[in-house]
């Protein structure tokens, strides 16, 4: 009797829950039905704007993938996504074994550990400037740059996050191989990163979705030099969109479109990765 | 494990560490560094520049620009961050409680977190301009019938539903795992003592997810103070500057103002204030786990 009251579904909650999708979805839907008009349908009413296009047509995808450059964006984007994320796995996840196993013992480790880890609360403003003569002088105010920007950037986090999962493995095994004679380099690849798994999915979702969806690095460091990511070219097309609100939204769906389809994909990893990054 | 291996053990743990904190020092200590010594001189971006001592930090106080962009910056993070939460937290018990398609509406209410902030933000500026005010006007609401964005009293308004839209995903997310470390047994001794609904709530399910409450406000507040693409996408910073944060100030003036020193200074302070935020916020929050 009192699991069948427990087991009940609560459906007014169920109801309000589906009618409050509705402020996920008018944003996007809207989106959708804009990009597939033509600016003629465009009227002056709300029904302009919202109902069905007359036909569907592809063309101001067409275009807007023209105006944009979106394949060389696209490129650009995924690019940068990619190799930031597998080296912040390889870098931040030693790093975090390093840091990690030594901290325990040593007050050197101790520091080096709070003091990447602090790096978290210096903003991108502070940085933005002097960053921006650096990287100049350097040569690297390009992709290069910008993706050790970002190894740099999300190291605290990533190393938080490793080395705090490193206090569930045990030492044990690694006393073992070292009584077998295994460099402690070879005994990482081999034993320690397999059994990190669960943590480099955490740390690739994050550092993916921040890397894919950031402005302003790219914006300050690429900036003028021609090469745009996905959301830096919204930015810097806007003006040749003008009035064209059916090619601007058209562009904004195909920047959408790919983290969209990847969280199809990968919808409970995403989820999971960015509820155990937040908690820890 | 015997010396030898414990030594070799040390030395590759050093190579490792040595390189990782040259990086780190190189991209993140050395430019801060530079920034606070630009912050004690003119400099313009380009040419020759002087010192000036703390002028830069004495002008700070004075600047009506910057006052401004503080209060706008402080107001917005402020409502934002209730705003988010209060939405979250209960978008979470809903989520949480007996319902159907748990998992699908779940992912339907996270989608707006893996969007990126500039484009939605450029979504929601034409919502704002033709599709509201075209609402306001069929159904007669006075100050709904232009554009929120095109006033100055209202712009800030704008900016915080876009905001909020966006980050409302990720900490609804973060109060469902919450809401699951609270053992059902509580609810149930809960209940025995008559306690149900939002006595319920505000007595046993509240105090045990304390710890999440702390880190969502924290996360939400510092990501908040740093506002940018909404306003690069939405307002610029106007109408009549009324919307320009902090972050957008020292870009805009700082990269292309030929303001780097002044500016400098200015984020110096904005790095001391962030701090000083996310310290308070965590004494109070922590001052009130131990009262539980």
């Amino acid at each position: 009797m009192k699991e069948k009251v427990s087991e009940r579904v609560n459906w007014p909650v169920t109801i309000l829950l589906i009618l409050g999708c509705v402020t996920i979805f008018f944003p996007l839907y809207m989106a959708v039905i804009i990009a597939f008009k033509q600016p003629s349908e465009m009227t002056n009413d709300v029904a302009g704007a919202l109902a069905f296009p007359s036909h569907w047509s592809l063309s101001n995808f067409a275009q807007a993938m023209e105006v944009t450059d979106f394949w060389h964006s696209l490129g650009n984007s995924l690019l940068i996504t990619v190799i930031t994320v597998v080296l912040a796995l390889l870098i931040h996840g030693i790093a975090g074994y390093a840091i990690g196993r030594s901290m325990g013992e040593s007050k050197g480790y101790k520091l080096v550990y709070y003091y990447i880890v602090s790096g978290m609360f210096v903003p991108f403003a502070i940085l933005m400037m002097p960053l921006v003569k650096q990287t100049a002088q350097m040569g690297i105010a390009n992709r290069v740059g910008v993706v050790i920007l970002y190894l740099v950037f999300y190291m605290p986090i990533n190393l938080l996050l490793y080395t705090g999962y490193l206090k569930n493995i045990p030492m044990a095994l690694e006393e073992a191989a070292n009584v077998d004679g295994a460099t402690t380099w070879y005994m990482y690849w081999q034993i320690i990163f397999p059994m990190m798994k669960p943590m480099h999915a955490t740390v690739a979702v994050l550092t993916a979705l921040a890397v894919w969806n950031d402005v302003m690095t790219p914006l300050v460091i690429m900036g003028g030099t021609e090469m745009n990511t996905l959301p830096l070219a919204q930015l810097n097309f806007q003006t040749q969109f003008g009035t064209n609100y059916n090619l601007a939204f058209a562009s904004y769906l195909l920047a959408l479109l790919p983290i969209l389809i990847f969280y199809l994909i990968c919808q409970k990893q995403i989820i999971g990765g960015v509820a155990s990054g937040a908690v820890k | 494990m015997n010396g030898k291996v414990v030594n070799k053990r040390k030395r590759t743990f050093l190579c490792i560490t040595i390189p990782v904190v040259i990086l780190f020092f190189m991209f993140n200590t050395y430019p801060l560094i530079r920034g606070f010594i630009y912050s004690f001189t003119n400099f313009r971006g380009y040419g020759s520049y002087d010192w000036v001592g703390l002028r830069n930090y004495a002008d700070l106080f004075t600047d009506s620009r910057v006052g401004g962009s503080y209060w706008f910056t402080v107001k917005y993070a402020f409502v934002c961050t209730i705003l988010t939460n209060v939405i979250s937290l209960i978008l979470a018990l809903g989520l949480n409680s007996k319902i159907k398609a748990k998992g699908a509406l779940r992912g339907i209410y996270f989608i707006p977190n893996v969007l990126g902030s500039l484009v939605v933000a450029y979504i929601f500026s034409f919502l704002f301009t033709y599709i509201i005010p075209a609402v306001g006007k069929s159904l007669g609401i006075g100050f709904l019938s232009s554009s929120i964005l095109a006033s100055t009293k209202t712009a800030w308004l704008g900016i915080v539903v876009v905001g909020a839209w966006q980050s409302i995903a990720q900490n609804t997310i973060i109060y469902i795992s919450g809401l699951q470390t609270v053992p059902e047994e509580v609810y149930e001794a809960g209940s025995i003592d008559g306690a149900t609904g939002w006595k319920s709530f505000r007595n046993l399910t509240f105090p045990l997810i304390i710890p999440f409450v702390t880190t969502n406000t924290v996360l939400c507040m510092k990501n908040f103070l740093m506002v940018f693409d909404q306003i690069m996408a939405l307002t610029k910073g106007g109408p009549s500057q009324s919307t320009e944060s902090i972050s957008f100030l020292i870009y805009n003036n700082g990269m292309g103002g030929g303001q780097f020193g002044f500016q400098s200074a200015n984020a110096f302070v904005f790095f001391v204030v962030i701090v000083a935020f996310s310290v308070a916020q965590m004494k109070f929050m922590n001052s009130k786990e131990e009262q539980l």
